[in-house]
Formats: C-alpha cells, sequence, structure tokens
C-alpha cells in the first residue's frame, strides 16, 4: 500500500464512466467531495456523511460504495461509475430511469442518484427481485419524499422490461 | 393512483403526466445549491456549536484559529452582534434573539463561532482550535417543568420561560360544560421530530461595501415575509438584500425556513471577510440544530351529550418552542386557531395557548405545522369519548361532523370551512378500503390471541395560510398598535416573447414537488397548447421578481393559489390574444378559442391562425394592435383571497382559506414479546378539492403518510434531562425506509373549493395531521390503554404489555464515577485486562509519567504535569463521524504502588464533555510480566453523546484498547521506565475513560 504525506496533494487517476479522470486530492479528501468539487461530477449528493443515507452511493469496481465514507485515495485504478454513467445518450433516459419518471419515484430527486446506483447494480445481480427483495435492498437509502412504494414499483417494472430485453438478446 | 379521467380529456390539468423535472434530476443534472459554482477566491465557513445546553461563555479565545493557515476570519457572537440587531421576537416582551450566542448558550448546537477559511476541511480544522471556557447552568427541557417555580430560566424577559400566555373564549363554553351529562378529558403529549430533508441547508452570500448591498443564495424555501426579517437583522432596507434560490431544493417539509438565521451568520460572514462566502450544513449540525417541530402538551376536555354528540371543548395547549422565539414562531401554535373543532360542529369553545422556552433547539416550520399536535389531542379524545360511553368510535365520529349543507361553514374561532361533504368521504372511504373485512380481522385475530387493533381519524386539512393569523397571539389591543395583517398574496408571470412562445414565471419556491409541471398544465389547457411548449421557471430573486410576503412553499399553497394566480394570469392575457385574433379572423372575441396550437374561430375551426403569430404581435408590430387592446408581452398577477381577513375584535380568525377533509383509519398488529407494531391495512380518504394532477397528488400523500409513519413510530428529537442531544445521527434518529412504509389504500373524492381559482386545494400536508392519530387510536384499541406516547417505539410498547423493565442487576463496578451534573448523559462502564511484558514496577512508573503517557494514549498531544497527581492533557479523538478536541484533567488517587491506582478526570471540548474514574490494578505474572486490570465507569454529555450507545460503547473499548496495547509495547520494548510514565498514562486513560468510556 502506497504511503501518502498527509500534507500533500496527491493525483488521483481512475476510470468514471467509461473515461479516465484524474484530479489532485490530499489524503482525507472524501470521494464524495472529489467527485462533485474537483472532478464535477455533482450528481452523487451528499445527505449525511456517516453512511446511512445512502444518497452518495456510487459503483466502485462493481461494488456499491458510500462516497461519503470512501477517500478520494482509495479510487485510484478503480473503475467509478455514478448516476452520470446511466443514460444511455445525453438526452436518453436510462430502462430504470424511465421507469422512475413514469411512476413518479422521485420528487425532490436528491436521494435519487444513490438508489439508482443501488438498483442498477442489484439488477444485474438479481434480474427477477420479488417486492421483498427490492425493499430490502432500498432500506439501505433514505428517501423523505416518495414514500417508497413508486420507488418499489418502478425498480419492478424496470426490472421485468430489462428480462425482456435480455431474453430479446439472448434469442436473437 | 388516478388513471387518467375520461371527462377531462383533452385538457391537461387532471393528468398524471410525466414531470418535465424528473429527467435532469434523474441524470445527475441537478441544479440543488451546492451544484452551483461560486466566484473564484469563495470561502467557506464552518460553525461552531455550544457542546451544553446551557451555560454561560466566559472566554472565547479565537487566536489559535485566527493563526492557521488559510483561515480568513473568526467571528464571535459579539463580532456579529455589532454588524446585525437581534433577529424580530414574535411575541411583545423585552427578549433578544440572535443567530449566534452572546454570553450565554441556551442548547446544544447554538453557533457560538465562526471560521471562514480557504475550504471547508481547513475551516473544520480551525473550529477545533478555538478555546471556549463555560460556566455551566442547570438546563430545563421539559415545557410544563419550565414553567414551575425555581425552573432555570432561560430569557429575563420571558418571566417563568413564558414567552405568552392567552386564553380565548368563543360561544358560552362554561354553560354547556355546567350543563353537559358528561366531561371526558385526555392529557397528550406531541413529541418533537422533523422531517429531515436529505438535503441540508445551504448558502452562498456576498457582500457589496460600495452601495451596502447583501447578495444570498441560498435553499430557503419562504415564506418572504423572513426577508424583512433577515435584512432587518443585517440593517439594510430590503431592496439591499437580493435574496434568491436555486433551481432545484433537496426537499424542505418547512425545514428550510430555518436557515434564516445562517442567513444572516453567512452574510457577516462575507462582508468581514470582503469575499463571498459559501456553507453546506452537514448532517449532524441540521439533526442537532436547524430546527424543529414544536413538541406540545395539551390538556383537552370535552362537554359530551350520552349520545357521544360534544357541545363545548376546553383546550390547554402548552407550546414548547425551544431555545429561542424564531419568526414565525409561535405560529405552529396558531396555524390552527380557526380548526380547533376539527371536522366537527362545535360551537363552544375555551382556549389556553401558553408559549414557553427550553434549553433545546429552536422551533420552526415543518410539514403538518400545528396539525399533528392539534390531532393527537382530537381525535385521541374522540376515541376516549368512544370508549368512555361504551359507542362505536366510527359513531362518535359520524354524529358529531359538520353536516354537508352546512359550507360554508363558520367554526367557533373563525374559519370559514370552503366545502366539502365529510360523511360522503367518509362512507367512499369505508367502502373502498372494506372495513367490514378489517373488523372481522380483527375479531380473528384476537380470538386467537393477538394484540390487534384498529383506529380512526377524522382532520379538516387547512391550506393557504392566512398571513394574519399569527397575529392572534396578540390582544385586540396589541394588534390595534401593530397595524393590520392579513391576505396570503400569491404570484404568477406569464410571458409571450419575440417567436410567440410562453414562459411562466412563479414565486413558488418548489422543493421538490414539480411545480413547474403543473404550472404547463394549466397554462397550455389555457393558450390551447401542449405542456411541452410551456417553459416555467421557479427559481426567485428578489431583486427582479414579482414576490410578496406570502411567497414561497408553505402552507400547501401551490395548488390553490399559485396555481391559480398562474390561471388567471394566462386568462387575461389569452382575454387579449382572442381581441388580437378577432381582428384577424373577423369574428368577435368572444367567437375566438386556443386549441391545437392555433387560435380559431369557435364557428369555424378552420378559420385560424397559429399561435404564434398572434401571440408574437405585440413585440414585432405593436401599432397593428386593436384599439384599445394592450400588449400582449407579459402579465403579472398578484391574488389575494378576500376571505382571509384580519382577526376581529373577538379573536374570531379565517386562519386559511381552504380546508380539506381527510378521514383515515386502520389495523394494526403488535407481536407480543417485541413491542413491534405492524401495520396490517391502512385507509386514508382524501378531499382536497379539485385534482391538478392525480400522480403528484398520490405522491404527496404517500410523502405526509411516510413521514407521519416515522412520528408516530419512529422518530423523536431525544434531550436528556440535562438538555444533552441524544439523537445526533441517522443511526440514532430513525427514519422510516422502504422496509417500514406501506403502501396505504387512497381514496379520493373531490368537492372543488368555492374560493380558488382552480377549485384545488392543498393536500401535503393532511396524513401528517391525521396519521399520528389514527395509529396511537389503534394501539390505544389494541392496548386497552388511555395514555399513548409517540413515537410508539417498540421497547415503549412492549413496556405497554410487559411493564417497565427492571434495572440491570448491580455489578461489579469501578470506584464510583463523579456525579454526572445533570441525568441526561450517557452512562458508561466496562473493564478488561492487558499483559504487559514488563515488572509491575517498570509499569507503575510508565503510568506516572508524562512523557510516555503522550506517546501511548490514543490522540494525546501535549501532556503536562501540574503536580504529581495531577495533570492535564489535549487528547483528539474520533467517535463515529464526531471527531474534535478536548482538554482533560486528571487526577491519580488510592495510590498503593506498585499494585493499584485510581485515575478521575474530566474532559471538555467543543463536540462534548464527560468524566469519570477508573482503578487499575497491577499483579505480577510468572516470567516478569504484570497482568493490568482495569474497570471503569464515565458519563459523556454534549454532542458526543448524541452519537449512539453503539457506537460510544464500541470507541471506549477500542480507545481503552489501544491505550492498553501501547502501553504493553512500550512496556517490553524497555523504554520509558522512567517514574511518572504510569502517571502519565493514567492520565490519559483517565482522560479516555471519562471521555470515550461512556
Amino acid at each position: 500500500m502506497p504511503r501518502l504525506s498527509a500534507d500533500a496533494r496527491h493525483t488521483v487517476r481512475f476510470i468514471l464512466n467509461g473515461r479516465e479522470v484524474k484530479g489532485q486530492a490530499s489524503p482525507r479528501t472524501l470521494l464524495s467531495d472529489f467527485l462533485r468539487h474537483q472532478i464535477g461530477a455533482t450528481g452523487t449528493h451528499v445527505g449525511c456523511e456517516h453512511g446511512v443515507c445512502g444518497a452518495c452511493t456510487v459503483d466502485v469496481d462493481g461494488m456499491l460504495t458510500r462516497a461519503c465514507m470512501t477517500l478520494a485515495v482509495q479510487v485510484e485504478g478503480c473503475a467509478v461509475r455514478t448516476v452520470e454513467g446511466l443514460a444511455p445518450a445525453p438526452d436518453r433516459l436510462s430502462v430504470l430511469q424511465a421507469a422512475f419518471r413514469r411512476h413518479h419515484a422521485l420528487q425532490c430527486g436528491f436521494c435519487t442518484a444513490g438508489i439508482l446506483m443501488s438498483l442498477d447494480v442489484f439488477l444485474k445481480a438479481v434480474p427477477d427481485p420479488d417486492e421483498e427483495a427490492v425493499r430490502d435492498l432500498l432500506s439501505g437509502h433514505l428517501c423523505r419524499c416518495t414514500g417508497y412504494t413508486p420507488i418499489v414499483r418502478a425498480a419492478l417494472e424496470a426490472a421485468a422490461e430489462l428480462r425482456e430485453v435480455q431474453g430479446e438478446t439472448t434469442h436473437a | 393512483m388516478l388513471d387518467m379521467p375520461q371527462d377531462k380529456a383533452g385538457e391537461w390539468v387532471g393528468r398524471a403526466i410525466e414531470r418535465v423535472e424528473d429527467a435532469a434530476l434523474l441524470s445527475g443534472g441537478g441544479r440543488y445549491l451546492d451544484d452551483l459554482g461560486v466566484k473564484p477566491g469563495t470561502l467557506h465557513m464552518a460553525i461552531l456549536r455550544a457542546p451544553h445546553a446551557h451555560a454561560d461563555i466566559v472566554s472565547i479565545d479565537p487566536a489559535a484559529a485566527k493563526a492557521l493557515p488559510g483561515v480568513a476570519a473568526v467571528l464571535t457572537g459579539a463580532d456579529v452582534a455589532k454588524l446585525t440587531t437581534s433577529l424580530v421576537v414574535g411575541v411583545k416582551a423585552p427578549v433578544e434573539c440572535w443567530p449566534m450566542a452572546v454570553d450565554r448558550v441556551r442548547f446544544v448546537g447554538e453557533p457560538v463561532a465562526l471560521v471562514v477559511a480557504e475550504d471547508r476541511y481547513v475551516a473544520e480544522d480551525a473550529l477545533d482550535l478555538i478555546e471556549v471556557a463555560y460556566e455551566m447552568r442547570p438546563a430545563v427541557v421539559d415545557p410544563l417543568a419550565a414553567m414551575e417555580d425555581g425552573a432555570p430560566l432561560l430569557h429575563h424577559g420571558f418571566p417563568r420561560n413564558i414567552a405568552s400566555d392567552r386564553s380565548f373564549r368563543y360561544g358560552d363554553p362554561e354553560a354547556e360544560f355546567a350543563q353537559a351529562a358528561h366531561r371526558i378529558a385526555i392529557s397528550v403529549r406531541y413529541p418533537r421530530n422533523s422531517c429531515t430533508p436529505i438535503e441540508t441547508y445551504g448558502l452562498v452570500a456576498e457582500y457589496d461595501p460600495h452601495e451596502d448591498a447583501y447578495d444570498v443564495l441560498a435553499n430557503f424555501q419562504g415564506p418572504f415575509s423572513i426577508h424583512a426579517v433577515i435584512s432587518r437583522a443585517l440593517k439594510v432596507p430590503g431592496n439591499r438584500l437580493r435574496l434568491r434560490t436555486p433551481r432545484d431544493s433537496g426537499g424542505s417539509f418547512g425545514i428550510k425556513q430555518g436557515i434564516f438565521p445562517y442567513i444572516v451568520l453567512g452574510a457577516v460572514a462575507a462582508r468581514v471577510a470582503g469575499r463571498p462566502v459559501k456553507w453546506i450544513e452537514d448532517r449532524l449540525e441540521h439533526l442537532m440544530a436547524s430546527v424543529s417541530a414544536t413538541n406540545r402538551a395539551t390538556t383537552l376536555t370535552a362537554a359530551v351529550t350520552p349520545e357521544g354528540r360534544i357541545t363545548a371543548l376546553d383546550w390547554d395547549q402548552v407550546e414548547d418552542c425551544g431555545a429561542h422565539l424564531r419568526a414565525p414562531e409561535p405560529a405552529t401554535l396558531y396555524r390552527m386557531h380557526g380548526n380547533l373543532t376539527g371536522a366537527y360542529d362545535i360551537k363552544n369553545l375555551a382556549v389556553r395557548n401558553r408559549v414557553v422556552v427550553t434549553n433545546k433547539c429552536p422551533t420552526g416550520l415543518n410539514r403538518g405545522f400545528g396539525g399533528p399536535q392539534v390531532y393527537l389531542a382530537l381525535e385521541r379524545l374522540m376515541q376516549r369519548i368512544a370508549v368512555e360511553l361504551r359507542l362505536d368510535p366510527l359513531e362518535v365520529i359520524r354524529r358529531n361532523l359538520i353536516p354537508a349543507d352546512a359550507f360554508p361553514y363558520r367554526t367557533a374561532s373563525g374559519a370559514l370551512l370552503d366545502s366539502g361533504d365529510y360523511q360522503k368521504t367518509l362512507e367512499v372511504g369505508l367502502e373502498a378500503g372494506r372495513l367490514d373485512e378489517l373488523l372481522a380481522r380483527r375479531d380473528k385475530a384476537r380470538a386467537a390471541g393477538r394484540i390487534y387493533g384498529i383506529g380512526y381519524a377524522a382532520a379538516v386539512e387547512p391550506s393557504v395560510s392566512n398571513m394574519g393569523y399569527i397575529a392572534t397571539v396578540l390582544t385586540p389591543a396589541e394588534r390595534r398598535k401593530a397595524g393590520p395583517k392579513n391576505g396570503a398574496q400569491a404570484t404568477a408571470t406569464v410571458a409571450i416573447d419575440p417567436v410567440g412562445s410562453v414562459s411562466v414565471h412563479v414565486a413558488s419556491v418548489p422543493q421538490g414537488q414539480g411545480h413547474r409541471t403543473v404550472l404547463s398544465q394549466v397554462v397550455a389547457d389555457v393558450l390551447g397548447l401542449q405542456p411541452s411548449d410551456i417553459r416555467v421557471n421557479a427559481e426567485m430573486d428578489t431583486a427582479k421578481d414579482a414576490w410578496s410576503i406570502a411567497s414561497g412553499n408553505y402552507a400547501s399553497r401551490f395548488a390553490a393559489a399559485v396555481a391559480g394566480a398562474a390561471k388567471m394570469a394566462a386568462d387575461r392575457i389569452a382575454a387579449r390574444l382572442a381581441c388580437v385574433a378577432a381582428a384577424q379572423l373577423n369574428v368577435p372575441a368572444e367567437d375566438v378559442m386556443f386549441a391545437g396550437g392555433k387560435i380559431a374561430a369557435r364557428s369555424n375551426p378552420a378559420n385560424a391562425v397559429p399561435f404564434s403569430r398572434v401571440a408574437a404581435l405585440s413585440h414585432w408590430a405593436p401599432a397593428q394592435l386593436p384599439e384599445g387592446v394592450a400588449p400582449t408581452i407579459r402579465e403579472t398577477v398578484f391574488w389575494t383571497p378576500p376571505e382571509l381577513a384580519a382577526a376581529d375584535e373577538g379573536d374570531h380568525i379565517n386562519s386559511s382559506l381552504c380546508h380539506g377533509f381527510i378521514f383515515d383509519y386502520c389495523g394494526i398488529e403488535i407481536d407480543r414479546d417485541t413491542g413491534e407494531i405492524r401495520i396490517d391495512h391502512y385507509v386514508t380518504a382524501h378531499d382536497c378539492g379539485t385534482i391538478l394532477h392525480p400522480g403528484m397528488v398520490d405522491g404527496q400523500i404517500r410523502g405526509g403518510f411516510a413521514h407521519a409513519l416515522g412520528a408516530s413510530l419512529l422518530e423523536e428529537y431525544a434531550y436528556g434531562e440535562d438538555g444533552s442531544f441524544l439523537t445526533g445521527t441517522f443511526a440514532d434518529y430513525l427514519v422510516p425506509t422502504a422496509m417500514e412504509v406501506p403502501e396505504p389504500v387512497i381514496v379520493h373524492t373531490e368537492t372543488p373549493s368555492p374560493f380558488t381559482p382552480l377549485g384545488a386545494k392543498g393536500v401535503g400536508e393532511g396524513n401528517c395531521m391525521s396519521t399520528p392519530a389514527c395509529l396511537a387510536n389503534a394501539v390505544a384499541d389494541a392496548l386497552g390503554i388511555t395514555d399513548v406516547r409517540l413515537p410508539l417505539v417498540p421497547s415503549g410498547v412492549a413496556a405497554l404489555i410487559h411493564g417497565a423493565e427492571p434495572p440491570a442487576p448491580a455489578g461489579a463496578r469501578a470506584k464510583p464515577a463523579p456525579a454526572p451534573t445533570g441525568k441526561g448523559e450517557r452512562l458508561m462502564r466496562g473493564g478488561g485486562r492487558a499483559r504487559v511484558g514488563a515488572a509491575p514496577e517498570a509499569v507503575w512508573a510508565m503510568l506516572l509519567d508524562p512523557d510516555t503517557l503522550a506517546a501511548i494514549i490514543p490522540g494525546a498531544h501535549d501532556v503536562r504535569k501540574v503536580s504529581d497527581t495531577k495533570f492535564t492533557a489535549d487528547v483528539t479523538l474520533g467517535i463515529g463521524p464526531v471527531k474534535g478536541r478536548y482538554k482533560a484533567q486528571v487526577s491519580l488517587s488510592d495510590l498503593d504502588p506498585p499494585k493499584a491506582v485510581t485515575l478521575s478526570g474530566k474532559v471538555d471540548g467543543n463536540l462534548g464533555f464527560g468524566g469519570g474514574s477508573g482503578r487499575i490494578t497491577l499483579a505480577p505474572e510468572g516470567g516478569g510480566g504484570t497482568e493490568l486490570s482495569y474497570t471503569y465507569e464515565a458519563f459523556v454529555g454534549g454532542k458526543v453523546a448524541s452519537v449512539g450507545g453503539r457506537l460510544l460503547d464500541g470507541a471506549a473499548k477500542v480507545i481503552i484498547g489501544q491505550f492498553f496495547a501501547a502501553l504493553a509495547r512500550k512496556a517490553s520494548s524497555g523504554k520509558g521506565t522512567k517514574s511518572g510514565l504510569v502517571s502519565r498514562l493514567l492520565a490519559r486513560l483517565s482522560s479516555l475513560l471519562g471521555r470515550d468510556a461512556r
């Protein structure tokens, strides 16, 4: 493990949503602050800075990670995915994002980025979840606007749609 | 969820279209405050907060903080006071209210000093270097105890801590109580809680010394009456305080009204630093010291006929507004003043309202705002009446509901209930939610020995507050002196640009509710366009936009007032466009219609011109406008309903414009072993007038329900008796997750309001009012109890079933710890053993040596020996998310060299305080080693105590373990055996014990 000087800033390089990025970070700089204020990827939000609310959840090398509990220097060389990387094109939405919009699964939208990341990773691992499993996953996130039901519905509908797409691809 | 109503096909209003806001929010393209760039050179603010609930500030030494590289300024309360005036206080009393403590702190978390520095990390570093000395005062946290003789006094201007004490009388309550067949009463406590938006407070402030003007961007939500409070505090006229809001806000639910004292701090900091200042509140600050709903102690008594008909009510409400009466308080207490008879036809009313201050966070807006407090008492009373008179609770509700033919109905205290058919909504709700099946389920569960209960609640949901209701706290004479206050100015602007495209601007400051989408529907309907043709901007800028004191996002005023104002603005422009088009179409203006992007003759739709062509005419060829027709470029409407008059001499007040109706019922089951409550079935029937967007209405209901569920079952801002704040993280202040929130059955009826342009009423707060009462009634029914305390956490419910848990048996413990200063601190006990590879004599010497102690105490720096048995130390330690510096004072006693010693000490820091003692014994072990065993007992208070017992216990164990591990290493390495080391170690240990070994 490299030793980093506490007083110095270090160059951190990693893959963000498929593109290499780099920036300068002190060893104590949080990944959440680094993404938002150094890289400019402000879609990842900070809600509690103690790992409970889940708003800052990102995907680091396929692992769901609280960006507020991770140091920027820890993602050196990693592949990081954030909400900015979900849509297939700037003017389109992914299947999951579109389901959120149809079901009014967001109101203020502040917690949404973390929830989308969790569901995105979860649905890849569990393509056919039941409601209980979705609720269990969502229990790692706090949403104060929606009462959660529309999020659950959107997730289940997106899962079904993704299975259909997957099935077509497989059978083709 | 409602589907698109068929009868409204062709109209956009009433359809659950997708929100225009969502694509950006779903893609990381939000524009929340902290997403917006700042000017180069912007500084960052951090705030030092009081660890004590009540203490005099003896001294503040900012020198070390100021000397830290990167720090631009450090301000204390005195510095802030020099550049400002006190915030206004909502009652007539000689009391000041500063945004930062001056001389004295009155709640845990009160700002004591602020730092502005080049970045937030440095600013927070500097906080640790500010040295504050406090002289503790006794604290009071219970509102009833605060009024007692000898209670600690918070403000000299509030004798007995009472800020206001008013009594009201409507009808002839005394006569009704004198002749009543039954007199039935209930006492309830509504707890402190908050809707805790996931985005915290944030602001960027700037000062222009040349024009003596402030420019502040903040995620403030209104009401903009607060703008006047801020500019007054900053000693500038309103036109020199430009207050702006970003496009997106991460939720508010009332809470972001409470940012205003921080706007004052940020503005002053920017002025002193000479550069823009940014501040983003962190979650710990938010939970501890942003704002809270009021907690309230209520005794409510009814005069009741043998049939269960209520003839009079007597309210005794004691409202706890926390340490300062900040604007607009005591509004929480008066928001419901016209609605104290709820959904019932009760003509006689007596009210005593007292407002008290206690050593807790000041209160402010929070979803429901006064409604939860009122309905918990009123609807619990309805259930008690049923129990005491052996009636069906549903029947008691039915017998008292306001008759459907009585609207508009004037309540005893003056509210004018606009419309409704409460009986119909109730029956539709019963049918749709299948009460009969629920009753059968209860019978079956009970027959099987399970604990099951059913609860009901009926509530009138007020919306669009009368800005004059707050003045009801004043006497009529005081009101005459203060000048008239009434109304609820709403504003909207519709504008057409040179290519004929339509923009809308409102001052509704949405916090996630989708205002932009709904307004595009409303205006599209008027102008015959698609919602996607309309661009809505809801950002707010007091320097440029139309606004008034009632602007903002509160009191559920959007659908009823703001959307209505937008319709009126669109109607006015449409009327003029019709005249312009009529001239071109050669038809009378009355024959002109707007449809499909065209303006056409109703009698001959083929005779049409494109909307944009007519719309642009005022820009390109104003001379072509028909005579007498004003340009169609921009129309701003200000609308205030005439029904919202000021309070009269008899203290009658129409506190709100619209009144929705809610009827809720539910079945709950309680786990006999754990006390956990499971909501089996929840039905909520609403009449919120005309529904503008069914998806959003149901979203508001679900969201309000989830908040209410949290308030009922989980959430409380808990304080120790000494005022220590005990729920300072989201691991301690538990809010519902997807696992706890069931989907309620939502039922709608629609009785349009005759007083609003679109017939709509507010809907966002109703379940916060009805649901806590409904769940409490179900628990009362399940357990057959009278006194139901919220939140109904499993341990509390289990105690109701099994009796309170006996205290833990007294076990082996250390020598008594220094007595805690109050009963609210967290107490910790523990002990352990360690093996050290040195003889007891060597270990003993290490424990008495400052240098060795400094080397092995986790986080220690600067250990000083005061005498042979007294040491001081500075220690930096992190517990969970809370890291801070502490000053420790340690003394050694009962020295029995080299066998045993007792360490006792106390620690104090900006994040908390504590004390404790530990007994260490050393015993020789084979091979020249020592077995060291220890026991300790300690207490912790302040912010550190709020991070949660599990964290503290764990942290204590880890830190003490680190200490002994380091001791063992040091001893084994043969170094540091000089005399005094042990004492140093002990000092360190003691400081650890005192502070961390909670």
